[in-house]
């Protein structure tokens, strides 16, 4: 997905890490990571580590970090936008309007990413970085420790009690995408994108499901 | 009872009884804190304990790690537990901007570390197949 983006920039001392968020393992996450002939790091995330780490919510998130080491961007959708939300659920497609929209705002993300890699724009500054952190709240907290015993009990052939961690999980962390899907998939491939989730989608009303970066 | 304690980076098994109390020793390996006459401590913090926590050379770390804010649950047969990062924690650790640093498996399984890119700028992004 970020081939393209990355052979562009590879020698201005930058790097891409995808991380999948993959609780049924590498196996499960090959085929695409095989189709897009990466050269970056493509790593494997069971246990959702990297989301409890920079308390994430939904895939694709991105996260804008200096050579120093530093956080200049916090989580943000990471060019994807909720125009799926209009598409047509029998056919699967968006309209052409839609679909070109949906291309210049992806367009638009990777062209901050390049423009923070050649000149330094859209790095945020110290302040403006705390500002947009979502707060990590001990319900969130609580969430994640269930997360990682239901994917843990779920591994380990207790497939009734791990569902029930994690359905415990995503009540007490209704905001988070990735803790449902995630739980939906284990329980059936497909069941993460099936009509429990549009119900979800649906639910949302005037919010977003991709919230667009503030670039 | 053997008990299963899986950490947000690690999965311990310890010697428990009662929910978790445990040899300190036990504790100490799971929690990185050190039982002392003061309280469980790590580096230069000591974190008090209730007298009700500590029995001899055994900690409660249930209630220790409740002390910390961090959540502590288990199965229905509690022989394994999760102990989650306290919010207090993790959310100091993002306001200093310091990039949380993790290990994770590439898809070979060779462990890859996000600080060893240090010099370089990074771009850390999600996915997932579902």
């Amino acid at each position: 997905m970020w081939q393209q983006l990355y052979g562009e920039l590879k020698d201005k001392n930058f790097m891409v890490v995808a991380v999948a968020e993959e609780s049924r393992g590498a196996d499960h996450a090959r085929q695409w990571i095989d189709a897009a002939k990466s050269e970056y790091w493509q790593l494997i995330d069971v246990e959702h580590r990297l989301e409890d780490l920079y308390n994430l919510v939904n895939v694709p998130q991105a996260i804008w970090i200096d050579e120093g080491g530093k956080i200049v961007r916090p989580p943000e959708t990471a060019g994807s936008t909720d125009h799926f939300r209009r598409m047509d659920l029998k056919t699967r497609t968006m309209s052409p309007e839609d679909q070109a929209a949906r291309q210049a705002a992806r367009e638009a993300y990777l062209n901050a990413v390049r423009a923070w890699v050649t000149t330094g724009k859209y790095a945020l500054d110290e302040g403006e970085v705390r500002e947009r952190l979502p707060e990590v709240t001990p319900a969130i907290a609580e969430a994640r420790a269930r997360f990682r015993l239901g994917v843990w009990l779920r591994l380990h052939g207790n497939t009734v009690e791990g569902d029930r961690q994690m359905d415990e999980a995503s009540a007490l962390h209704p905001e988070s995408w990735s803790m449902w899907r995630q739980a939906a998939d284990l329980d059936e491939v497909g069941k993460a994108s099936g009509p429990g989730f549009w119900q979800r989608v649906q639910a949302l009303g005037e919010k977003p499901y991709y919230p667009p970066p503030k670039l | 009872m053997t008990t299963t304690i899986l950490t947000p980076t690690e999965e311990f098994t310890v010697a428990t009884r009662h929910g978790l109390w445990m040899k300190a020793a036990d504790a100490e390996k799971v929690t990185g804190w050190t039982l002392k006459p003061e309280g469980m401590c790590r580096d230069e913090l000591c974190v008090p304990l209730p007298p009700s926590a500590v029995a001899g050379d055994e900690v409660d770390v249930a209630a220790f790690w409740h002390k910390l804010g961090g959540p502590a649950v288990s199965n229905q047969d509690r022989d394994v537990w999760a102990l989650g990062a306290p919010p207090d924690e993790r959310n100091a650790a993002l306001k200093d901007r310091e990039a949380p640093d993790f290990t994770l498996p590439d898809i070979d399984g060779v462990p890859r570390t996000l600080s060893q890119l240090r010099g370089k700028k990074v771009f850390v992004a999600t996915w997932a197949s579902w």
